[in-house]
């Protein structure tokens, strides 16, 4: 299946959803999604039997700072049965920097949308687990926005917030004391 | 030093005897944070073979350790866990900053290093390069013995 037969098969997929094919330097089949419609075409995109991507090989973000829409979310989706690659692109304005999760359509986006949120403040709306991924998790700022101060320099923290309570400090003690006897 | 004649006794102080023993067998945890590790456990494999100079039993347990060879970069996320290693270390301990990286930040001038693990741990040698060839840790390592033969013990 060529460029435009893939364009053609999901526009036949999702017939409500407004695509728009991008032309890419790779000749890769790259489309761009509206926001609201991603839902929507992500899951036709898994579960269409003609197209079938079953596999979510990348997440990531673009920024595009001082331009807006300033974002552009990029998910790389492989179908294995057909075996057919498409980028898929979600433009953000800077002002309303959010979309929906992915994670219940590509189990694999949680910990990828986890690092976008993480490095370009994107908020993944329903995402069951929204922490810092590779930050520590006091950090602030986002270091990937191209407006961010990379070579700032702070006094590195040497000590870490306790990871648990004191109660359930002194039950893991008591746990280990009757492990021993 | 000296040999009493006629009696087989060696007679030193103290302060000799400990110097000596500590020197003569260095522990170092295992440490290794980025591709200096690489020349590290090149060190103490049979090219370079650190156990010429006992400093070979890589530990790892800090508990049982008295050397840590901060062998590249260390990370804002990961300083935490470095002191962290470094306070389970008993004393007497000693710290290597070895390469570029550990010492100043190397080419990692941005928010997401330490530049230089000296704003973390004591720092007793510093060992330069990018990364150091073993020979250079080695040299490192004999620094040390050398510091360590002229700390006093009160």
């Amino acid at each position: 299946m060529d460029s435009s037969a893939l364009m053609r098969a999901l526009e036949e997929a999702v017939p409500s959803a407004r695509l728009q094919a991008a032309p890419a330097i790779d000749l890769q089949t790259t489309v761009y999604v509206e926001r609201d419609d991603l839902p929507g075409v992500a899951r036709a995109l898994r579960d269409h039997p003609a197209l079938r991507f079953a596999l979510l090989a990348e997440l990531t973000a673009v920024d595009f700072h001082p331009r807006d829409p300033r974002f552009e979310v990029v998910y790389l989706l492989v179908s294995i049965e057909h075996r057919l690659r498409l980028r898929l692109k979600v433009r953000l304005f800077n002002a309303d920097a959010r979309i929906a999760s992915v994670h219940a359509v590509w189990p694999a986006a949680n910990w990828l949308e986890r690092e976008v949120w993480d490095l370009f403040g994107i908020v993944f709306d329903g995402h069951p687990d929204p922490r810092r991924l590779l930050m520590p998790e006091d950090w602030e700022g986002f270091p990937l926005r191209k407006d961010y101060p990379v070579q700032i320099h702070m006094t590195p923290r040497t000590t870490e917030a306790l990871q648990v309570t004191p109660e359930e400090f002194r039950a893991n003690v008591e746990r280990d004391r009757l492990a021993r006897r | 030093m000296g040999i009493e004649s006629e009696i087989p006794v060696l007679t030193t102080t103290v302060e000799k005897m400990v110097q000596w023993a500590r020197r003569s067998s260095i522990w170092p945890v295992t440490f290794g944070l980025a591709c200096c590790a690489i020349e590290m456990m090149s060190m103490s494999c049979s090219r370079y073979d650190i156990a010429r100079f006992g400093a070979e039993v890589f530990r790892g347990s800090p508990r049982q350790s008295d050397l840590m060879i901060v062998a590249g970069r260390l990370s804002r996320k990961m300083a935490p866990a470095l002191r962290r290693i470094y306070d389970q270390m008993p004393e007497p301990k000693w710290v290597i900053s070895m390469g570029a990286c550990a010492s100043i930040g190397g080419v990692f001038d941005n928010y997401a290093l330490v530049q230089g693990v000296d704003q973390v741990v004591p720092v007793d040698v510093y060992v330069p390069g990018c990364p150091p060839r073993p020979e250079s840790l080695i040299y490192g390592i004999v620094q040390l013995q050398r510091k360590i033969a002229q700390q006093k013990l009160a």
